[in-house]
């Protein structure tokens, strides 16, 4: 009896060798496993600020996933917008879970790629030779943006109303064609339906296949050059006789095993929110948002979602309409420039000089306060304060040549530290 | 298009705090969403009093039946007047351009309100009408001033008058301190408060109906992650013991 099942796994097994030297030889799948899983090797001593890269791709899979159900029975159109979704929350089988994750995976999505985007701030992993991995990121930043921006409006509420209807009139800001342009976005005079399902198809096809692209090829990116780690050493630099990094360890198994810990950990914070605060006391579903877009009342206080909210509290910093969307503008835009405007040849913070670790502190404290304050109902004082935070968060950027070059670093190990 | 965006914020602001300003303190509506007799008390007054006006017509008479445990017949019987069949929603029959001609604005649908305004604001909302001859439909609301709605509880709850206080810091300045019942309804002022309770409960319940299910969910679906998570901990433990 043994010795016959014995004989059916060995069958089995040589027709799966088989079949995978068939594909392989038309298709580089064991090629592509060994170079982006069981032989990329990445450092052994990554700590949990390097979980947020994964946590990003679980998070756009469930987008993704919940995406298409929700598209299956969501109407794009000013006149069922609001009812179809209320539509999925009550009649449609699981439809409020699919709901819920959707909107709770908007906020997570930005909750970890901030801590994501932090985590290079710390350890210097838009420095060579990483500054293309770092400007394909940004990409994926500004399109997570549009993505969320145009997604906001679907529900028809009367915050995804007036939030669009202000976020598109700061085009009109522009001199001469701002007007023009603004109009050329919403298809219309106002917010309505044409401008709904334009954004609509942004929203489930443009920006997504963008999203998945950009994604890809930021990965791609980062395994020809290698991950960075908290000690940003160059593992690649101590390779035994078999040319494996010594301080690395490859992707699969080893850090597919922390990761599924991590990936788990995430989920049961991710459910408690859906399961036990969806609305998350107003910031992840806004109560204005319970009403139909209504075209004559606003809200009594717009503000939008809270990833938004630096920048929002930028743009009411400066009392001139114009200089406060170029500041929004400039603030994204700066970023991409890190690589460049870092003169520090010290990757890790962990080996930097106090100047660098003070700056991104008062970085972090600037855009974390900015963020509180664009949700505020705008005040003198808190007008001031969004002021001096925007100061801030351009002086850690537009100084940085300088301070970062005047650093007295500390030796840097030749291997990586536990 | 400027200008017009800086009167909008401006107005907002201005806006907000005004009414901040004038509004009473919200009192903590402590309605039950759990429990079932609450829920089918506050449908019983919905039908009753609200849903003349107040349509839910997001919300199934057969979903309601059986979230709220009721057969159909009783579902029929106590809840259903006007020849709906149980799989309709809870529309209305007056129309909103009637209805902006008897009240100025249309009663709006109540399926979201709870979602929208809140519990506390739709407790004290319905507890805090007054005489106010001056108005069209003899009412105003300390919640609400200049609202449109008549205070349709009024005959259990009684007409009450707002009593105004001395403030201690502004002399020539009072302060709202209370309510007297100035002719009793047909119920008691605590009977009453249960009654707004129960109807506030059944609000919130048709605001987010799947909630009293979500939680219980939610549990079992944390608890099967933790499981999930002491298994990958090991695996994760296994496959690293080789790694200095």
């Amino acid at each position: 009896m043994a010795s016959t099942e014995a004989d059916v796994f060995d069958r089995l097994g040589r027709r799966l060798g088989a079949l995978g030297a068939w594909i392989d030889a038309r298709f580089p799948m064991t090629k592509l496993i060994k170079e982006h899983a069981t032989e990329y090797y990445a450092s052994k001593n990554f700590n949990i600020w390097y979980a947020f890269g994964v946590l990003a791709t679980v998070v756009l899979v469930i987008q993704l996933v919940t995406g298409i159900f929700l598209t299956m029975s969501y109407k794009p159109s000013a006149e069922g917008a609001f009812a179809s979704v209320e539509y999925i929350m009550r009649d449609v089988e699981w439809g409020w879970l699919i709901r819920y994750l959707h909107s709770t995976g908007a906020s997570a999505f930005f909750i970890v790629i901030y801590l994501h985007m932090f985590r290079g701030l710390m350890y210097g992993s838009y420095k060579k030779p990483r500054e293309l991995v770092w400007l394909i990121g940004m990409a994926i930043y500004v399109c997570l943006m549009g993505e969320a921006f145009f997604g906001y409006l679907l529900p028809w509420g009367n915050m995804s109303y007036w939030g669009a209807q202000v976020i598109v009139s700061l085009f009109g800001a522009v001199p001469v064609v701002g007007e023009g342009i603004a109009e050329w976005i919403r298809g219309d005079f106002y917010i309505s339906d044409i401008t709904l399902n334009r954004f609509f198809a942004f929203h489930v096809v443009a920006v997504p296949l963008l999203l998945v692209l950009l994604v890809v090829v930021h990965i791609m990116a980062l395994h020809e050059v290698g991950s960075n780690n908290p000690d940003g050493i160059e593992i690649k630099e101590h390779k035994d006789a078999s040319g494996k990094p010594v301080d690395g360890v490859a992707f699969h198994p080893y850090h597919t095993s922390k990761d599924l810990v991590i990936i788990i950990v995430f989920l049961i914070i991710f459910a408690g929110v859906v399961f036990f605060a969806p609305e998350m006391g107003g910031y992840f579903l806004e109560h204005a948002n319970f009403e139909p877009a209504n075209t004559l009342a606003t809200p009594e206080h717009i503000a939008p979602v809270w990833y938004f909210t630096p920048f929002y509290a930028m743009l009411r910093a400066v009392p001139d309409k114009l200089l406060g969307v170029l500041l929004m503008a400039a603030a994204i835009i700066l970023p991409f420039f890190l690589p460049w405007l870092d003169r520090c040849r010290v990757k890790s913070i962990r080996y930097r000089s106090w100047v660098y670790k003070t700056a991104l502190g008062f970085f972090a404290v600037s855009f974390l306060a900015l963020g509180y304050l664009g949700l505020q109902v705008p005040t003198k004082l808190y007008t001031a304060l969004s002021a001096v935070f925007t100061a801030i968060y351009f002086a850690f950027f537009i100084l940085m040549p300088f301070y970062s070059s005047l650093e007295k670093t500390k030796p840097v190990p030749n291997r990586v530290s536990k | 298009m400027s200008a017009r965006f800086t009167a909008v914020l401006v107005g907002l602001a201005i806006w907000s705090a005004g009414n901040a300003a004038s509004k009473i303190e919200l009192e903590p509506a402590g309605n039950n969403i759990a429990s079932t007799a609450s829920l089918q008390n506050g449908a019983k007054y919905y039908v009753n009093y609200c849903l003349g006006c107040h349509s839910a017509k997001y919300v199934r008479y057969n979903r309601l039946a059986a979230d709220l445990q009721l057969s159909e017949e009783q579902l029929v019987e106590n809840l259903m007047f006007t020849g709906e069949q149980p799989f309709d929603t809870m529309e209305i029959a007056m129309r909103p351009e009637d209805a902006i001609r008897w009240f100025k604005v249309a009663p709006p649908d109540l399926s979201l309100i709870a979602r929208s305004r809140g519990t506390d604001y739709l407790y004290t909302y319905l507890r805090s009408f007054y005489a106010a001859p001056e108005r069209p439909m003899g009412v105003d609301n300390l919640v609400l001033p200049g609202t449109s709605m008549p205070h349709v509880l009024w005959e259990l709850q009684g007409i009450q008058v707002p009593i105004y206080a001395d403030d201690p810091d502004h002399p020539d300045h009072k302060i709202f301190s209370g309510f007297e019942i100035v002719r009793p309804g047909t119920l008691s002022p605590g009977d009453y408060d249960r009654v707004v309770r129960d109807i506030v409960n059944f609000l919130d319940y048709i605001g987010e109906p799947m909630q009293r299910e979500r939680e219980a969910l939610g549990i079992r679906v944390i608890a099967f992650l933790f499981v999930f998570l002491v298994v990958a901990f090991l695996l994760k433990k296994e496959i690293w013991k080789d790694v200095k």
